[in-house]
């Protein structure tokens, strides 16, 4: 019996998701580096000469995309001991299973991080938010799911070359352009107070790269495995 | 194993380089200096004929990419691979010359204009897609894996152009490339498409010279079997 494309992507995403939770190393050592780059960010800056709120959408979305990096780096590296990858590609699974289960499992973790490091940027920075609080998640969640659908397939990619800790960022941060460009305007927009209706036009460009990229990566990943 | 009989000399190459030589004569000696720009103006032959030539090679990357997913041909992925390093150095050619009239003219060497950017993000996109060929020991993959990201950056190149649409350009507008008539002189005009021309050839003749290159460099590694072979 072959599972539907949706059963088997939970399938792989929860398979992840068990290891994860099992061993909770990564997780944490990404947290930490998160919040340990928010702090570091501090001691980088004249806070009489900028004001935290200018500064915080830069922060916060630069660290995003780091962390993220470093948690995508593990995503198909994992795989690699004991060729654990042939025991996936032999499961009677859809490849595109194989891709949105891992994104999935990488966007469960992304957003992990974030649920964390994004009131921490608050607390630290003391920004005036208030129920705005949502929208700003809401934004994240957008970014995530971009930075994963990219993030994913390049870590695919990238563990299987010679410069694998090199190779991701390499080929990911030209990427990730768009989405902080889209998730720091709009969470500047937030922050100045300004109307919603301002951050719209960057919110729908995160939403078309995320639809996109996701289309793409999805339908570009089983040419990435060995035929 | 190919035994296809080449010429000694790589003709095309020659006329290239001459006409190059002889565009760049006439753009410093035989076309009048600009009124408002003085001989700054000058950059603006070899400026826009290298960038028109990085987007030809760019153009076939992109293409080839598509071609190698679809028909896993090995000359589309050789012909990517040669257009994506000539590409990269006349994009370099860009970005060198830009910043040289910049300075005189806009007073800084760089913006973060729309059009900078993206050009600039052109090269480390295409910087990436040649680590990335030369990170993958298996041929068939590395074919695989560059067609991927080559098809992709194509992709991401409207959004990076959407992201930065929106801050306002410096970059002066086309003077040729417009629906309505060229505004140039047609001594600077005639310069121009010399130069263009010139590029054009040299950009052809890059490419297919890498690609002879790429076509012998497989047929020894086929000989000597170390996992050239596709």
């Amino acid at each position: 019996m072959r599972p539907t494309l949706l059963a088997a992507t939970w399938l792989v995403a929860r398979k992840d998701l068990k290891i994860e939770f099992r061993t909770r190393t990564a997780f944490f050592a990404v947290l930490v580096f998160a919040i340990l780059g928010v702090a570091i960010f501090y001691f980088a800056w004249d806070s009489t000469a900028v004001a935290a709120v200018d500064l915080a959408p830069g922060v916060l979305w630069v660290i995003f995309i780091f962390s993220g990096l470093l948690s995508l780096q593990r995503s198909f590296g994992v795989e690699q001991a004991d060729r654990a990858m042939d025991g996936l590609l032999l499961s009677p699974i859809d490849r595109e299973a194989i891709f949105l289960g891992k994104a999935l499992a990488n966007l469960v973790f992304v957003a992990g991080i974030l649920l964390v490091t994004i009131p921490a940027v608050v607390l630290l920075y003391n920004l005036p938010l208030g129920r705005t609080l949502v929208i700003l998640f809401a934004i994240a969640l957008l970014a995530a799911v971009g930075l994963v659908a990219v993030g994913t397939l390049f870590s695919a990619m990238a563990a299987n070359t010679r410069l694998a800790e090199l190779l991701l960022p390499m080929l990911s941060l030209p990427f990730f352009v768009p989405v902080v460009y889209g998730a720091a305007q709009a969470t500047s927009a937030l922050l100045a107070g300004r109307p919603t209706a301002e951050a719209w036009p960057f919110l729908k460009l995160l939403i078309a790269f995320d639809l996109v990229f996701l289309f793409a990566c999805t339908l570009a990943f089983p040419f990435t495995l060995e035929e | 194993m190919s035994s296809t009989k080449r010429p000694l000399f790589d003709w095309l190459f020659v006329v290239a380089v001459l006409s190059l030589i002889a565009a760049y004569v006439r753009a410093v000696f035989f076309t009048p200096i600009e009124a408002l720009q003085g001989a700054a103006q000058k950059i603006y032959y070899v400026h826009v004929s290298a960038a028109i030539s990085a987007y030809l090679a760019l153009g076939i990357v992109a293409l080839m990419s598509i071609v190698y997913l679809w028909l896993h041909d090995e000359r589309a992925d050789r012909l990517a691979e040669s257009a994506g390093e000539v590409g990269l150095l006349f994009l370099t050619v860009v970005l060198t010359t830009g910043p040289l009239w910049g300075k005189p003219i806009w007073g800084a060497w760089w913006t973060w204009d729309a059009r900078l950017t993206l050009t600039l993000f052109l090269w480390f996109l295409t910087a990436g897609y040649l680590v990335l060929r030369g990170a993958v020991d298996d041929a068939a993959m590395r074919s695989r894996y560059s067609a991927v990201l080559g098809v992709l950056a194509a992709l991401l190149i409207p959004f990076i152009h959407l992201s930065v649409y929106l801050f306002n350009t410096l970059h002066p507008m086309p003077i040729l490339l417009k629906p309505s008539k060229p505004s140039m002189p047609s001594d600077m005009l005639i310069t121009f498409f010399s130069m263009w021309g010139a590029c054009t050839l040299l950009c052809i003749s890059l490419i297919g010279a890498r690609y002879r290159y790429g076509v012998d460099r497989d047929a020894l590694r086929a000989l000597e079997g170390n996992g050239g072979d596709r």
